[in-house]
């Protein structure tokens, strides 16, 4: 059982708690630089995807696990970032320019998003946000003498400053950077006044406002920055799976990328990562799974089954998501044997009604 | 030039006028207390002042200058800052994270220096976490500060919702039923904390009371409401004696 | 083409129907609402197809075993998680679309294939004076008239629809005067899905049935968003009116613009009235 002892104002402002926190992510740090040597190819496939999702997570974590917004059109942001990457670099742009483009062009289009979050909540913002995608997937479907229409556009590697990242290692390294990237500044932002001011928006509309919080400002901060986190996402897909079409981006895309968050577990960074990482490995499973099923229980119905089931049991029966077992599991480590049933019970409620938030 | 004066506010939801023709005037560094009857409208004020709804009429001027039709965020941004009767706290956030929003508007550093949490920004968060402590220390908050607001007492999340306030170092703070379901000692704390605010830290207050013990203790001036409207305002004696306010309280004498 | 706008606005005004009367009741937004709509429809195609019943007797299989589906949903899934905000609610109603849509296709003779189905309407037209009609589409606006109809006399006159309407407005109370809250939202459930059931019947003759056939269902949201969520006329109305613009944008807009005319007008009324027709606002009183 670790007590922490604070005695000076840096401990509170520090990413490393204490010496554990160090040791362990240094060793998966070290882990992780060195998949290449250790992986076979499909392993090395399998951690590309999940860095990318990793950051489309983190990007959606937030917006809906810090602000408290909600999202069901983020594959609108990935399509965005992955045509404006793919467009770029048709023409010729280098890597280190189109990809700063393609997250500045989805942040644009995530701030206009943004607009109608100050007027609109809960299952309204819902709905708009699922309009967005719709019509961006249509937009992009239509206009076809830019984005190739359903014919879809193909992508060359990546040449960063005059090396060509066609190999597994070095396009792993740069999604391996990125996610970092993405995880620092994610972490340096909720350890500032505008990762508070997110939180406190989540919480609490009104107080928040009366403590001096733009609700206007911040939220479509919110919804720019995380849509610049997903074109970033987006346009390293574009790359990953060198050829992208509208079809790649639908609605049932965009409740993917929720599962995300929901299943990593909602308000935690390390929610993020857990929650790609499982979407990832979930097909897998259930394909390995397969090998023991009777024949005739199977075909694509079984992942939907699947996944739908995953969903459901979740929510119902761990709603802080996998990052949230991990805790309770860690706590239950910590103070065993005196770890004490109740301690996460939620109550039982009636029905509190959201129309008045 | 007065420090903060209410001309004729008023609102009306749909037929009910909530709030009718309301002036009074708050001198700097006192304590001025709004008293009256469950529905007289004295929350409703409080939240036409911090500009949670929009008045239907009357003007609202904070050292001269009108802030009627601002939004609440530039409200706080002027100096203004208030508590919520029904405790409008960030749950899943710790104490200390709740009293570090109050320091909002004292923040200097832009959105791209935190994404790289520069120096500059790690010197702006030492500097709030200061300011926050005395806050803490003020309200005896200390052995609360890392602990998750959703699990703590209701006297307690009264005290935090007071610093929250107190953390935005406001020139006019608004407390709405600061004693409301406290017990007898929690409410003489309260009371040594009101003076203490007004005497030491020289933070006018405007507050909206039903203990009557506590406001004669604390205030230097009352005003009385009954059904949205104005019916006195003097000292606490003077409004306590005053015969339109027994009978607002107690009924006409048979 | 107007009629045809119109019947299309019926099948979105009965999806749209089921699901604000889910949420009116629970404030849950029912996202499974269209595969609960393709459910029905294969569970009509069964008793027509394999059981060779009357079209009639069909429709009365399909509404009874939906009713039954959604209660056990309501009972199974939903219960558990009554209290929780509303973003946790309506991905579980997600993930219960993908188990649904998973579990048609696995199940032997169903499958992910597309089915037709038999009605006795079928291509039969009429003439009124000079405008042709199908019978087909009178047909759907008929039934769901006559539907919409029993629903009124239902909520109004009846004890577990005015049991029903107490529980929307105030669940504590209701639960206070002795109404059964939780075996009403249940009853709730059973009703919107056997409404879903209704509507996929009455769709199939245009799309077919198979296991996709749910999506139109999305189209259902803009309908009661347009009409005012939380209000059963408004979303009928709203129904009416994204089949109608639907109808005129497939034949006077260029290619494409007709799957999103719905998206391009919720979004125009909520950026303008949030609240749609019918619908109130609500305030938080602090």
């Amino acid at each position: 059982m670790r007590f922490l002892f604070k005695t000076d104002y840096e401990q509170d402002i520090r990413l490393f708690k204490h010496g554990g926190q160090r040791f362990w992510y240094g060793l998966l740090a070290l882990l992780l630089l060195a998949a290449p040597y250790l992986a076979g190819e499909y392993l090395m496939s399998q951690l590309q995807f999940i860095c990318i999702y990793s950051i489309v997570g983190l990007g959606l974590m937030l917006l809906v696990g810090f602000t408290g917004q909600i999202s069901l059109g983020h594959a609108a942001f990935l399509a965005i970032g992955a045509y404006a990457e793919a467009l770029l670099q048709a023409r010729g742009v280098p890597f280190l320019v189109s990809l700063p483009a393609a997250a500045l062009l989805s942040a644009a289009f995530g701030w206009v998003v943004g607009l109608p979050a100050l007027r609109l909540k809960g299952i309204y913002l819902a709905i708009a946000t699922l309009a967005f995608n719709v019509i961006i997937e249509e937009v992009i479907t239509r206009w076809e003498g830019l984005t190739n229409g359903n014919s879809g556009l193909h992508l060359k590697p990546i040449e960063l400053a005059g090396l060509k990242l066609d190999g597994d290692a070095s396009f792993y390294y740069l999604c391996l950077g990125l996610t970092g990237l993405a995880v620092l500044a994610l972490l340096n932002l909720l350890r500032s006044p505008t990762g508070r001011a997110f939180v406190a928006i989540r919480d609490s509309e009104i107080s928040a406002s009366c403590m001096g919080v733009n609700l206007a400002t911040y939220k479509t901060m919110s919804f720019a920055l995380s849509a610049a986190l997903t074109g970033v996402a987006g346009a390293l897909y574009a790359h990953k799976v060198t050829f992208i079409s509208p079809e790649q981006f639908t609605l049932l895309q965009s409740i993917e990328l929720v599962t995300i968050v929901i299943l990593g577990g909602v308000g935690f960074v390390h929610g993020a990562i857990l929650g790609a990482a499982f979407l990832i490995v979930l097909p897998q499973l259930i394909s390995l799974a397969k090998d023991y099923l009777p024949a005739d229980v199977g075909g694509t119905g079984l992942q939907a089954v699947v996944f739908g089931l995953v969903l459901v049991a979740f929510i119902i029966f761990e709603p802080l998501g996998l990052y949230g077992r991990w805790l309770k599991i860690r706590i239950w480590l910590e103070l065993f044997p005196f770890y004490r049933r109740g301690m996460f019970r939620r109550q039982k409620s009636y029905m509190k009604s959201e129309r008045l938030r | 030039m007065s420090f903060f004066r209410v001309e004729n506010l008023g609102i009306r939801f749909g037929g009910v006028v909530a709030v009718d023709k309301v002036s009074f005037e708050v001198p700097r560094g006192q304590v001025f207390t709004i008293i009256g009857p469950n529905g007289a409208g004295k929350t409703t004020i409080f939240n036409l002042i911090g500009l949670i709804y929009p008045a239907t009429e009357g003007r609202i001027f904070f050292e001269d200058e009108e802030i009627s039709g601002l939004t609440p965020h530039r409200v706080a941004d002027l100096g203004i800052a208030r508590t919520f009767q029904n405790i409008e706290l960030f749950e899943h956030a710790t104490v200390l994270q709740n009293l570090l929003i109050g320091r909002h508007r004292h923040r200097r550093t832009a959105l791209w220096q935190e994404l790289l949490f520069l120096p500059s920004v790690r010197r702006a968060e030492l500097a709030q976490r200061e300011a926050v402590e005395k806050v803490i220390d003020f309200l005896d908050l200390a052995k609360y500060r890392d602990s998750l607001v959703a699990g703590l007492p209701y006297g307690v999340r009264k005290v935090v919702e007071l610093g929250r306030a107190l953390a935005t170092e406001p020139r006019l703070l608004l407390l709405d039923e600061p004693s409301s379901g406290l017990n007898p000692e929690e409410t003489d704390d309260m009371a040594f904390w009101i003076e203490d605010i007004r005497r030491h830290l020289g933070i006018t207050v405007l507050m909206v009371e039903h203990d009557m013990n506590l406001v004669s203790r604390v205030s230097d001036r009352v005003l009385a409401l009954n059904m949205g409207m104005a019916i006195a305002e003097g000292t606490p004696a003077e409004v306590q004696a005053n015969p339109a306010v027994i009978e607002a309280y107690l009924g006409k004498a048979a | 083409m107007l009629l045809a706008g119109v019947a299309q606005g019926c099948v979105y005004a009965l999806v749209a129907l089921g699901f604000v009367l889910i949420y009116k009741a629970t404030e849950t937004v029912n996202f499974a609402q269209g595969d609960l709509m393709m459910l029905g429809g294969f569970f009509a195609l069964t008793a027509s197809a394999l059981m060779g019943w009357p079209y009639w007797a069909t429709i009365l299989f399909a509404v009874a075993a939906m009713a039954v589906v959604g209660m056990l949903i309501e009972r199974l899934v939903l219960r558990p998680v009554l209290g929780q905000p509303a973003f946790t609610v309506v991905m579980i109603t997600i993930g219960v679309g993908y188990v649904l849509r998973g579990a048609v296709t696995m199940v032997p003779g169903w499958g992910s294939d597309t089915y037709t189905f038999a009605t006795p309407f079928a291509d039969a037209t009429f003439k009124l004076g000079e405008v042709i009609f199908a019978v087909q589409q009178v047909a759907v606006i008929v039934m769901t008239a006559a539907l919409v109809a029993v629903l009124y006399v239902f909520f109004r006159f009846s004890k577990l629809g005015v049991a029903m309407q107490a529980t929307s407005q105030n669940q504590l109370a209701a639960a206070y005067m002795g109404i059964p809250v939780r075996r009403v939202n249940m009853m709730i459930w059973g009703l919107s899905a056997g409404v879903a059931a209704f509507a996929g019947i009455l769709l199939a003759p245009v799309t077919f049935v198979h296991s996709n056939m749910g999506f139109i269902g999305l189209k259902a949201f803009p309908a009661a968003v347009v009409g005012g969520f939380g209000s059963v006329p408004g979303a009928i109305v709203g129904g009416l009116i994204i089949g109608v613009v639907e109808a005129f944008s497939g034949r006077y807009l260029p290619e494409g613009f007709k799957d999103v005319a719905a998206y391009v007008v919720v979004l125009a009324v909520l950026l303008v009235k949030p609240s749609g027709i019918f619908g109130e606002t609500a305030r938080k009183k602090v």
